[in-house]
């Protein structure tokens, strides 16, 4: 109760703040009345609510909940979250009391007065710690969640919003370490290849070096050795957010495989096309211009579509109807990459415990990414599904202990054919729609 | 036809003695025997007609799941394992209909809604019912077992007007429920007959663990204690239990959960042969040429004069439902039970078995046992004649596949405990326990 009224206070200053005539540049007064009480109120509450209870599981009552089960509250909740995408996508001119109010935190980190990306980036931050924080009450019986979760709160705070605003601030040009191609699709485009390298200072042709050697080295070698998670449930910073503000919908994700069908054909899409405009745009910038009739076009189109509409409005204002990983299962292109390396090449698996599983579904309930586990663990098969971000939910949620995140020796003995990836993956590719574990193929 | 079936399998004993094409096999209950027998029997015999009867659900549900619906954790949706188009593709045919008879002679069930459906082959797959031990007022409104999806649509009424329910019987279904009403913030009294909860099946040391979780999370707790009587409050409705010791519990839901027992209702006015359960060989076969039971309605009659073999476990279920696909498919299979093992979760505790444990040490059995300070975690390692026996795992979670190996094999001891890091299951970065549990239980060897 207290911690409610603490938040309500701080939406109250919020209002005051965004709503009233009184000049806000500069002042840390309102920034911190409403986004601290809002903090305190968020993390009272999280505390509250779990510190009393037994740790483990705590689902009651998630499927009647209006916010958590497609409710009145969840659909409100959705459409202002979209919308606020749109405002600050298109019309960031309505935020410029917001932007004004977190104005003195840019100015002390970079010096810079703020704009509507310092804005959303300081929301997008502050939301996954304090949801953040929720995952440690929540998950406190298990260790895997919240070692993951200091991992994603990390990433985000220092490496996604921290960091970049520090080089703003030593005039060097700013750049997310986290980040890189193809899901942070221009840092590998020529026009950035240059601003980077020809702005102040030589860390430039560091970041330029450290973009491509993440993007074609770390992530095979990583992902050989851990799986995808390393990436999307550790570092990523949109994996940070569906993790911890996300924590709340992630059973809605659909699990038919219709759904699935659907993820497969825009995903691959969707990397197919940012290889295709990276590859154009490389073309014509050494041929000085030969292909910039298509580039160009290209390029924005991408940016329009893919990093803006799809990545942003609706991969994270749909959470609360279609579960948290929006743009991870049906968008991404570095989890599209990742997977392929992740379903065929690497050492990760979710083994299965003998004949202990109860088919009870509630691995592919809590899944985010709308993989039917159960259908593998009724069968004792191994888990390669090139979706998995390795989260680790499916194995928390198990009443009867039959999942287990795990790296093995090899990647030699994870499902049929796995001697040969090359092979499996070919088979893949060229037969399409029989992926092994595929309900299909059940009987 | 015929020449179809012998496509796909090279012996032909599942057509028609008259040669007359693929068979009819009928399985009457959608559980997990049921369905289990029936994908199973789809592989062997791609090409027979298959009917799943069913009055209780349209399609299969995980029955252990019925506690995830009614906490909210699960929609109803959610605990169906296959896809509603999975029974079309597989050409298994459901019906929704509850079967009222079996006519013997003219090899037809009887269908309350339907008709007649006649069968080539049938498998009797009813499942099991809960207890009733004829107390007074066990009718009342209010009082009710968990088994079905019945019960739990009762369960949802039942609770919304209840603050307080006391729950009689203290099995794995009595603390589901127990969590169930928990989950909605009503009070529970647990009364128990035993002196510890499912002491009868559980050691006293993990018993013990439960104990303490229960009243941890508080609920009540009474041990030793029958109950008496189930009071009225006027209206047909429960108004209270009473104890045999003449204390009174004011409540308005009652949990009968002493157990259940096998289903026989629809074979009672045939001349299919029952004990506690239908009376079947290793092979599931009946007394009857063509009728098959196999689960929790189905009791094993033991080859060499020992006890009948009663199973009603899901995993057991599942087994029992490959090897009857199988039968009824006109293999030669015979039901191996295997190393006995189990699990369950009590509220947050989850527990493993692995191998036969009774609640009291055997002559000549070995317990080595560990507990943590927490209480919440424990390992108990049963030996007998210096092998290793048996395992119960509380709090950690342990690999089947290593566990049973050590059982077959006949492992010693002093192996299981060098290698006792290998069974480890549980989720990576948690706290292991192992070298602890190994010096402890090595001191309690010497």
């Amino acid at each position: 109760m207290v911690s409610a009224g603490v938040i309500g206070l701080g939406f109250l200053a919020l209002a005051v703040s965004l709503l009233g005539s009184m000049p806000l540049a500069g002042a840390w007064t309102p920034f911190l009345l409403s986004f601290g009480l809002l903090s305190a109120g968020t993390i009272g509450y999280a505390w509250f609510a779990y510190k009393d209870t037994v740790p483990g599981i705590k689902h009651d009552g998630i499927m009647f909940g209006n916010t958590t089960h497609r409710g009145a509250i969840a659909w409100a909740l959705g459409i202002a979250l979209t919308g606020f995408y749109v405002v600050l996508y298109w019309w960031p001119e309505y935020l410029a009391r917001a932007i004004a109010l977190v104005e003195p935190l840019s100015l002390a980190l970079s010096g810079q007065p703020a704009n509507q990306w310092f804005l959303y980036g300081f929301l997008y931050t502050m939301a996954v710690v304090l949801f953040g924080f929720r995952m440690f009450m929540r998950y406190r019986h298990n260790r895997y969640h919240i070692i993951r979760t200091i991992s994603v709160m990390f990433f985000q705070l220092v490496l996604a919003f921290i960091l970049p605003h520090l080089l703003r601030a030593l005039n060097e040009p700013e750049f997310y370490f986290s980040y890189f191609w193809p899901l942070k699709y221009d840092y590998l485009f020529p026009g950035t290849v240059d601003y980077l390298v020809n702005s102040p200072g030589a860390l430039g042709s560091f970041m330029v070096f450290w973009g491509a050697v993440c993007s074609f080295i770390a992530t095979p070698v990583l992902t050989y050795f851990y799986g995808k998670r390393w990436y999307c449930s550790w570092v990523c910073g949109c994996g940070g957010l569906a993790e911890t503000l996300g924590d709340p919908w992630r059973h809605l994700t659909p699990k038919s495989t219709v759904s699935w069908k659907i993820e497969r054909a825009i995903i691959y899409a969707v990397l197919l096309l940012i290889i295709l405009t990276t590859a154009v745009l490389w073309v014509s910038s050494t041929s000085e211009g030969a292909l910039s009739a298509i580039s160009a076009p290209l390029q924005q189109w991408y940016g329009f579509y893919i990093g803006a509409v799809f990545a942003g409005v609706i991969g994270v204002g749909f959470y609360p109807v279609l579960g948290n990983r929006v743009w991870c299962r049906f968008g991404c292109p570095m989890a599209a990459v990742l997977g392929i390396i992740q379903r065929f090449f690497s050492r990760f698996r979710i083994t299965t415990n003998g004949g202990q599983c109860m088919s009870c579904g509630n691995c592919t309930t809590y899944c985010e990414m709308g993989i039917d586990v159960r259908a593998y663990a009724e069968r004792g098969e191994n888990i390669v599904r090139s979706s998995c971000v390795g989260c680790g939910v499916c194995s928390a949620v198990c009443p009867r202990g039959v999942l287990k995140l795990e790296n093995g020796t090899s990647h030699g003995d994870r499902y049929p054919g796995s001697d040969k990836p090359l092979g499996a993956l070919s088979t893949a590719v060229s037969k399409g729609a029989r992926v092994y574990g595929d309900r299909e193929g059940y009987v | 036809m015929s020449a179809t079936a012998g496509r796909y399998r090279s012996c032909s004993t599942g057509e028609r003695p008259d040669g007359g094409g693929p068979l009819h096999t009928v399985i009457v209950g959608n559980g997990v025997t049921g369905v289990t027998a029936a994908t199973r029997l789809r592989q062997l015999q791609p090409d027979w007609k298959i009917t799943l009867v069913s009055g209780e659900s349209a399609f299969h549900y995980s029955r252990p799941a019925l506690m995830y619906i009614f906490m909210g954790h699960m929609t109803y949706e959610a605990t169906k394992p296959f896809e509603d188009r999975f029974w079309r593709d597989q050409r298994l045919d459901l019906v929704r209909d509850w079967v009222t008879g079996i006519d013997i002679e003219d090899k037809q069930l009887v269908l309350h809604r339907n008709g007649r459906l006649p069968y080539d082959r049938l498998l009797i797959a009813t499942g099991a019912k809960s207890n009733k031990f004829g107390w007074p007022g066990q009718d009342l409104e209010g009082v009710q077992g968990l088994y079905n999806l019945k019960d739990l649509r009762q369960l949802y009424k039942n609770a919304e007007r209840a603050r307080h329910a006391v729950i009689v019987g203290g099995g794995l279904i009595g603390i589901e429920l127990a969590e169930m009403l928990h989950s909605r913030h009503i009070h529970v009294t647990f009364l128990i007959r035993e002196s510890s909860y499912w002491c009868n099946i559980l050691p006293m040391e993990e018993s013990g663990m439960i104990n303490r979780l229960i009243e941890e999370q508080g609920i009540g707790l009474i041990r030793e204690t029958n109950l008496k009587e189930i009071v009225d409050d006027g209206s047909g409705r429960v108004d209270a239990v009473v104890t045999e010791f003449d204390d009174r519990i004011d409540c308005q839901l009652v949990g009968l959960t002493p157990g259940v027992s096998p289903n026989t209702d629809l074979v009672k006015a045939t001349p299919i042969e029952t004990g506690r359960g239908v009376l079947v060989d290793h092979s599931f076969r009946t007394n009857i040429p063509d009728i098959y039971a196999a689960g929790d309605c189905a009791e094993i009659v033991s080859r060499n004069g020992g006890r009948n073999l009663i199973q009603q476990v899901w995993y057991t279920g599942k087994k029992q439902g490959k090897a009857a696909g199988e039968v009824l498919a006109g293999e030669d299979t015979a039901y191996d039970p295997g190393i006995w093992f189990n699990s369950a979760k009590f509220f947050d505790l989850e527990y493993q078995t692995y191998g036969m444990i009774l609640s009291t040490p055997q002559p000549g059995e070995l317990h080595l046992y560990w507990e943590h300070p927490s209480h919440r975690h424990a390992v108990r390692v049963v030996g007998a004649d210096g092998c290793i026996k048996a395992f119960n795992f509380m709090g950690i979670r342990a690999r089947h596949e290593v566990c049973e190996r050590w059982i077959a094999e006949r492992r010693t001891v002093e192996y299981v405990l060098d290698h006792l890091e290998e069974a480890n299951f549980d989720p990576e970065f948690f706290v292991r326990h192992e070298t602890e549990i190994v010096r402890s239980l090595k001191e309690q060897l010497a």
